[in-house]
């Protein structure tokens, strides 16, 4: 819907399927409350963006799609959020469960102080992956769908705090990428990175829609427009409109959008 | 302050640049129509050599526009300012275009008696003005309604077009040694119809800017 409700649902002429469906969530840290009746359906095999000034609840939206938020004391949610149909808000949904099908790229590169194939191989491994013939497989596939395998074959037993920040990001994406999840969520994964690194990881989002839907919570309005299908623009911990990206950033229907779009806000 | 108060006076003077020069090309198409009345060679050259001037200030709006896309990534209605600032430009400059075609019109017939009174074809040109100015004033005011009100008169130059260049046609037995002048005025009708159409052009503009939405007002 492309009102200026807090629903949010719009046609899916492709028949994809929901990966997610939020219903009426509120969040609050503490008395503050974060979000408000949120409704967004997100489609499988699609980028979906989420733009808005800082503090309008997009960085606490996504870390809810994969219960990372509940590491924040005090955070109480009421609402729904079904992944392939189940509440993960439920007290019986098991987060491991999640985690597994759900992956996370970050704003700054984060990989783990160790050789760049110990990086992308520790995911199988901690999932009980130990013959080293599939490691190796699945460290060549993963690096090679993170775009990053032509420029680190020759290196896998160096350090990963050697490479640039770019391909520090790339490899966070391909350890994602190593436990092949369902969804990956970005959290303004390109802030840190200069403008090949950023269009290097826009080009590789191009890609692994094809096989994943991404999330991606962005500052870069252009990023937005270049790379996602949907556009959710949160203000205030609301969804003001919801819609194809291209219609955001062409016809808007809320003058807020419009006028945070063009650079017109506060 | 507001955020883009600089971006928002670029695009204010822009559109400056844009009425100076429809200014202009207005100032061209009514002597052009002058010079051809009044056997005014000298006005007609004017006319002619003042083009330059309006085909460098489209040059300097369609810089000044493609920089701004350059420079402020602009979306949504920004975008379409921009694109409708260089569209509109354009259609100006094609008037200004017209405005020459009928000093030179004027400047083949001369001196030469005109063969009869002429008196549809300033009429004709009355009503292409009307349009001219119904479509910058929408333009300026972002006045969907003026537009399409500017839009619905383009019927009425187009049936006197029609007319005049039937009768003009109809004249050349009776008046042989006129021919080359009967010509000439049949191609004024052409180029007045065509001023017509270039404000139509704007006002799909104008709606074009307002709504988001393309309309073909020419049909």
């Amino acid at each position: 819907m492309e009102t200026s409700s807090a629903t949010a649902k719009i046609n899916n002429p492709e028949e994809k399927q929901i990966v997610y469906k939020t219903k009426d969530l509120d969040l609050w840290y503490g008395d503050n409350q974060a979000l408000k009746k949120i409704n967004l359906d997100i489609m499988e095999n699609e980028v979906t963006a989420i733009i808005g000034p800082s503090g309008c609840g997009k960085s606490t939206y996504i870390k809810t799609l994969n219960r990372m938020i509940e590491l924040v004391p005090g955070v109480r949610t009421d609402g729904e959020i079904l992944y392939r149909g189940k509440n993960i808000l439920d007290k019986s949904y098991q987060v491991e469960e999640l985690r597994t099908k759900v992956g996370m790229v970050f704003q700054k590169p984060n990989p783990f102080p160790k050789s760049i194939y110990e990086n992308v191989a520790y995911g199988p491994k901690i999932h009980g992956i130990r013959d080293k013939k599939i490691l190796d497989q699945i460290v060549e596939k993963s690096l090679r769908g993170a775009a990053i395998w032509d420029e680190v074959k020759d290196r896998l037993n160096q350090n990963a705090y050697g490479l640039s920040g770019g391909q520090q990001q790339r490899l966070c994406i391909a350890r994602c990428l190593a436990i092949e999840p369902d969804v990956i969520l970005m959290d303004e994964p390109t802030s840190a990175l200069d403008p090949i690194s950023t269009l290097k990881v826009e080009e590789l989002i191009q890609e692994l829609k094809k096989e994943f839907s991404i999330i991606i919570v962005t500052h870069n309005m252009q990023q937005a427009a270049r790379i996602s299908k949907k556009t959710a623009f949160f203000l205030n911990g609301e969804v003001i409109e919801f819609s194809e990206t291209n219609k955001i950033f062409s016809t808007p229907k809320d003058k807020r959008t419009e006028d945070y779009i063009t650079g017109r806000f506060g | 302050m507001s955020t883009r108060s600089k971006f928002d006076s670029k695009l204010i003077e822009l559109k400056e640049n844009l009425l100076e020069m429809e200014k202009l090309a207005e100032a061209a198409v009514r002597n052009s129509l002058s010079a051809l009345l009044n056997h005014d060679i000298e006005k007609a050259k004017q006319v002619i050599d003042g083009d330059d001037k309006i085909d460098a200030l489209e040059h300097e709006i369609h810089d000044k526009a493609l920089l701004l896309i350059a420079r402020e990534s602009p979306v949504a209605k920004d975008l379409r300012t921009l694109n409708v600032a260089l569209k509109v430009s354009s259609e100006v400059e094609r008037m200004a275009d017209m405005a020459v075609n009928i000093a030179k019109a004027a400047m083949h017939i001369g001196n030469e008696k005109h063969f009869k009174e002429i008196l549809d074809i300033p009429k004709m040109m009355d009503n292409a003005l009307e349009m001219v100015t119904m479509a910058v004033k929408a333009y300026v005011d972002e006045d969907v309604m003026l537009a399409q009100k500017c839009a619905e008169k383009d019927d009425a130059v187009d049936n006197m077009f029609g007319k005049l260049v039937h009768e003009l046609i109809s004249m050349v037995p009776d008046n042989p040694n006129a021919t080359n002048q009967i010509i000439q005025l049949a191609f004024v009708c052409r180029f007045i119809e065509r001023i017509a159409d270039h404000s139509t052009n704007i006002a799909e503009n104008v709606i074009y800017l307002v709504t988001g939405k393309r309309f073909n007002l020419n049909e």
